[in-house]
């Protein structure tokens, strides 16, 4: 009864999540502009080869930078999350 | 605690190559695939083979202390000030002042499908390398952080 309730559970939710998924279509973007823009003009403004790196480091440099600030703070927190409490001389700190 | 001789043996040949491979993937972040944080992350995972293969001490005895810490914030450094440079040759914030310059990275690129020159990019090169820097730091320290909160195991 109980293991019923729970497949019957699983089936509705993954029905759900299904149909929202069956109604998306992919490569039919609704609005390429940009998209446009970018492939036509990128290499000539940012002098690289590669648009996405064109466009993460030159065009939204400054979320790339925000990115960066992330990472930094990411060590920040897990430094001082794991650090050691109590910890004897000879052991290895990082922190 | 060690693993066996064959998974040292393994790790001390597969070291260089994970190395080499991670940094081309940094230098050529503006012609192929790739860049700053996708090869900070190939980097970052010899020191994860390092781990698997050598015991605790043999890991922290071989990275020296302050090296991934300094170079996490030199990397962040050289970003910003990558960045700020370009104030001085007037234009903004994150400008490309190296694009077309002929100098560093300054050769103009040739428009169109071409195979790609290395010296091309202006800053976009110096910035995946100030990024490739930095992801390998922040990721060698985080890995490094969390093996040392792990219990000791007997040695």
């Amino acid at each position: 009864m109980k293991s019923a309730l729970r497949i019957g559970i699983l089936v509705v939710c993954a029905a759900a999540f299904l149909m929202a998924g069956l109604d998306l279509s992919f490569g039919t973007p609704a609005y390429t502009d940009m998209d446009d823009y970018m492939l036509a003009h990128g290499q000539e403004e940012t002098g690289s080869n590669n648009i996405v790196t064109g466009v993460v480091f030159d065009y939204r440099g400054f979320d790339t930078l925000g990115e960066a600030t992330v990472l930094f703070t990411v060590v920040l927190g897990a430094g001082l999350v794991f650090r050691r409490l109590g910890k004897k001389e000879d052991e290895y700190e990082y922190e | 605690m060690n693993m066996s001789n064959l998974v040292r043996s393994g790790a001390n040949i597969m070291m260089p190559f994970i190395l080499v491979y991670g940094f081309y993937i940094v230098v050529h972040g503006h012609l192929t695939p790739g860049g700053g944080f996708q090869g900070g992350a190939v980097i970052a995972t010899a020191v994860v083979l390092l781990m698997v293969a050598y015991s605790r001490a043999d890991v922290f005895a071989s990275i020296p202390k302050n090296v991934l810490k300094n170079s996490e914030t030199a990397g962040l450094l050289l970003f910003i000030g990558t960045a700020l440079l370009a104030l001085t040759a007037g234009i903004a914030f994150f400008g490309n002042w190296l694009l077309g310059a002929g100098s560093l990275f300054g050769t103009p690129v040739a428009f169109g499908i071409n195979p790609g020159d290395i010296n091309t990019g202006g800053i976009i090169p110096i910035l995946n390398i100030a990024v490739g820097i930095e992801v390998l730091g922040a990721m060698g320290i985080l890995l490094l952080v969390m093996l040392g909160g792990m219990k000791g195991d007997a040695e």
